[in-house]
């Protein structure tokens, strides 16, 4: 296999992992929060159902963590094997985030373990609740070190390069690089999003499919509730990502609004399709719209991809990435919207079955526009793996069994997906909530505890 | 001491941490799927779970953090050991993420498929001997520079009898050490009947695990006649591991003070991890990769020591935390409550 092949084999080979990974990775950091949310009400408000709502949770978030972490540990260790030569230069500046990660992780693993075996151990469930915390803050702050390697990658500060060898590192700096902020709190954000509307989605989907039980209308009320107000924070730090993109990454942003000639009062492109002038057809145009969100100013100027040489250009099909993430931020944010607002006002339709269909149908939705999100920040630094510093081309591995590899890991992911659904949907179908709080409620009469 | 040997002194710690905890674990779920097909699971089965239940994500991370601290501490490293290290190393990844996997599924979900727990114990048979490659090839022989890109030479490591030495020991002494912490714990719990067929399994294993270490510094007298020399400098710590070896099966033998037996075997390990370690200084791989000329900056190598520190500020706490709560919880331990969510 020459080299080239093993580049693209290295690259199809981690988007696959990263893809499958990001899945379980997002839940495992949004639903701790989901459940220490739902205990901490059940507890306050004294009422069962909550509790047991985080009971289920729990137990469905051991099999999403089991293929999160052992996915985890796939791409952790594939760094290294498929990207040797990009690990040996970064690793000199940018492993203090990556070893602090370990630690988050850690430190969730021994408090998840310690929380799922102490159901009703202790007398006050107030100490149960706090086992929660370091779950939910190691599942946090594991997504927030991981994603600082990846805004270091974006925007690599924190070193010099003086005749080819690396002089003044300092860990910090490197950390604390300007994609930073925006891309952790954007994942954070978006992670507890999805968490709340996967969750949200269940419970639509058991109240449609005969349950009618007042356990999932107050799952349903409580993970709309998070799940907007996490979407209407994600739409904010949307906004500031792409004032930082206009910055510090123009090439980006251009690309993904089809952006060719540095202008101001730029226009922002919606859909559409290129021809072979580079001419958006059929596109929904906002005047000012680029220029807006670049800067807050509709005159504003803003970089086109005619500042880049054509080898330093991201793929254009980025716009189409970008333009559905946005898409379904909105979609979801505009439906638990109308969602808590026809509470609020006594309306009917919201508990109607199309409308509950719209919920079942934001679940899977959100977890696309996570990926959708993923592909776009990751596709649109091509061609660097090191922004301005080493090409992707430069960084992958020599060796001649990428491909073989490929094939196993995707037998691995397919044997784990297919898995992971099969085993929830027993564990669930076998145990309906109404059996269990009966279940419950004989312990209770025999033995109370 | 400086940075270096601070640095490499810290993996080398989690390794064998991982190399004990993996090893409990790792037989535990052979002897589990051994128990089955000999239908004796009742008397297994019980004691195995209870023990790994709780524990089983905290296994895994020992790995990750040695391997994240190598790549911190010792960035070339990823440069040699990453391009030769592919196929291996992706083998007992995939081995990991279907055992690591099938433990939860099958403990949470689907309780008692024979299919699974007999992967499941095949599987960490395998993980052990693949990843104990590494220690093979670090040994130096194996790997070329082709056109200043390192290849790995398959036939070479394959037909090599210290590859299968080590591939040996690392299988016997996984069987050891889990059969040997078992018997404890199976001890501790009260079960009579798992503790008496443990002890079986340990005894039984005790001897294979001794020849074939024993046989490793002999393959290295014929291969590596450095570092079998820088073996010899270190003979105190070889003889005194040897002695725990014998105090271990002394306690064994005689039924008396199970947990002092896992003491002595933990000190045993211990002893010839380090021992082993040691020797094989100043190589992280020979001859082309020493710990001075792939050390990291100063700046990262002091963050990386400060971010320990801390981190291990939480950790340690925290694991005692387990450790009462499960470990060393009579109530748990004997499975009078079940407090599973």
């Amino acid at each position: 296999m020459g080299n080239e092949e093993a580049v693209f084999f290295s690259r199809v080979l981690t988007e696959t992992t990263l893809s499958f990974h990001i899945i379980y990775a997002t839940i495992g950091v949004g639903v701790p929060l989901m459940i220490m949310i739902a205990q901490w009400v059940g507890i306050k408000k004294n009422d069962e159902h909550y509790i047991l709502l985080a009971r289920r949770w729990a137990r469905g978030f051991v099999i999403t963590v089991a293929v999160g972490v052992v996915t985890g540990t796939a791409i952790g260790l594939q760094l290294s094997l498929l990207w040797p030569n990009f690990m040996e230069l970064a690793g000199n500046v940018i492993a203090l985030p990556l070893f602090m990660e370990t630690f988050a992780f850690f430190f969730e693993a021994i408090f998840l373990g310690i929380y799922l075996y102490t159901w009703d151990r202790f007398e006050n469930q107030k100490k149960h609740l706090l086992l929660l915390i370091p779950v939910a803050l190691g599942a946090a702050f594991s997504a927030v070190f991981i994603t600082i390697v990846n805004a270091f990658m974006n925007a690599p500060r924190g070193f010099d390069i003086v005749n080819g060898e690396l002089v003044n590192i300092s860990p910090l700096l490197a950390m604390f690089n300007p994609a930073m902020p925006t891309k952790v709190a954007h994942v954070v954000v978006t992670a507890f999003m999805t968490a709340a509307f996967l969750l949200a989605a269940i419970a639509a989907f058991r109240l449609l499919r005969g349950s009618d039980h007042v356990y999932h209308k107050k799952a349903l009320l409580l993970t709309m509730k998070v799940g907007f107000i996490f979407s209407i924070g994600a739409a904010v730090i949307g906004d500031f990502s792409g004032k930082y993109l206009a910055e510090y990454q123009p090439e980006k942003l251009a690309a993904a609004e089809w952006h060719f000639e540095t202008t101001d009062k730029a226009e922002l492109i919606l859909l559409g399709v290129l021809d072979e002038n580079n001419e958006a057809k059929y596109a929904i145009k906002i005047p000012y719209g680029l220029s807006v969100l670049a800067a807050n100013n509709p005159f504003a100027e803003v970089t086109g991809l005619d500042q880049f040489p054509e080898d330093e250009v991201p793929p254009l099909y980025i716009h189409y990435l970008f333009n559905f993430m946005v898409f379904i931020g909105m979609w979801m944010a505009f439906l638990s919207g109308v969602f808590l607002l026809g509470k609020w006002r006594n309306w009917t339709f919201t508990s109607t079955k199309w409308f509950r269909w719209l919920i079942v149908l934001g679940g899977p939705l959100s977890v696309l526009a996570i990926e959708l999100g993923w592909w776009f920040a990751e596709v649109g630094r091509q061609p660097w793996i090191l922004r301005d510093i080493m090409k992707v081309s430069e960084a992958a591995t020599t060796s001649g069994q990428v491909d073989l590899m490929l094939i196993l890991f995707c037998l691995l992911y397919l044997v784990l997906g297919v898995g992971s659904i099969v085993v929830l949907r027993r564990m669930f179908h076998r145990n309906p909530v109404e059996k269990e709080l009966e279940d419950r409620h004989a312990m209770k009469g025999r033995d109370v505890r | 001491m400086n940075l270096e040997i601070l640095g490499i002194t810290v993996l080398w710690t989690f390794l064998f941490g991982y190399i004990m905890v993996g090893a409990i674990d790792f037989g535990a779920g052979f002897f589990n799927a051994y128990s089955r097909i000999t239908g004796k699971e009742r008397i297994l089965t019980r004691v195995i779970q209870r023990y790994l239940s709780p524990v089983w994500e905290i296994t895994n991370v020992f790995l990750v953090f040695f391997f994240v601290g190598i790549i911190g501490f010792f960035p070339k490293t990823a440069f040699y050991y990453g391009t030769t290290l592919l196929v291996p190393v992706s083998f007992g990844v995939i081995l990991l993420a279907i055992r690591g996997s099938y433990y939860a599924f099958e403990t949470y979900g689907a309780r008692g498929h024979k299919g699974y727990s007999f992967m499941y114990g095949l599987a960490g048979l395998l993980i052990p001997a693949s990843l104990s490659i590494v220690l093979t090839i670090s040994e130096g022989g194996f790997i070329e520079m082709v056109d200043g890109n390192p290849v790995l030479d398959y036939w070479k490591l394959f037909t090599s009898p210290l590859t299968w030495s080590i591939v040996v020991l690392s299988l016997s002494a996984t069987l050891y050490i889990s059969a040997v912490f078992l018997t404890w714990y199976a001890n501790k719990a009260g079960d009579a009947d798992a503790t008496s067929l443990l002890r079986r399994y340990a005894l039984t294993w005790a001897v294979p695990t001794m020849i074939a270490a024993g046989g490793i510094i002999v393959e290295l007298r014929k291969y590596q006649p450095e570092h079998y020399n820088n073996i010899q400098t270190f003979w105190p710590m070889f003889l005194i591991s040897l002695l725990l070896f014998v105090g271990t099966v002394y306690l064994l033998f005689t039924k008396r003070q199970y947990g002092w037996a896992f003491a002595m075997l933990a000190g045993q390990f211990a002893f010839a991890f380090y021992g082993y370690g040691a020797s094989h200084y100043p190589y992280l791989l020979y001859p082309y990769l020493t710990i001075y000329d792939s050390f990291t900056n100063p700046a990262m190598a002091i963050s990386l020591i400060v971010v320990f520190v801390l981190g291990l500020c939480l950790l340690i706490p925290a694991l005692i935390l387990v450790m009462r709560l499960f470990l060393f919880d009579k109530d748990y331990v004997q499975g009078k409550d079940d407090y599973h969510a």
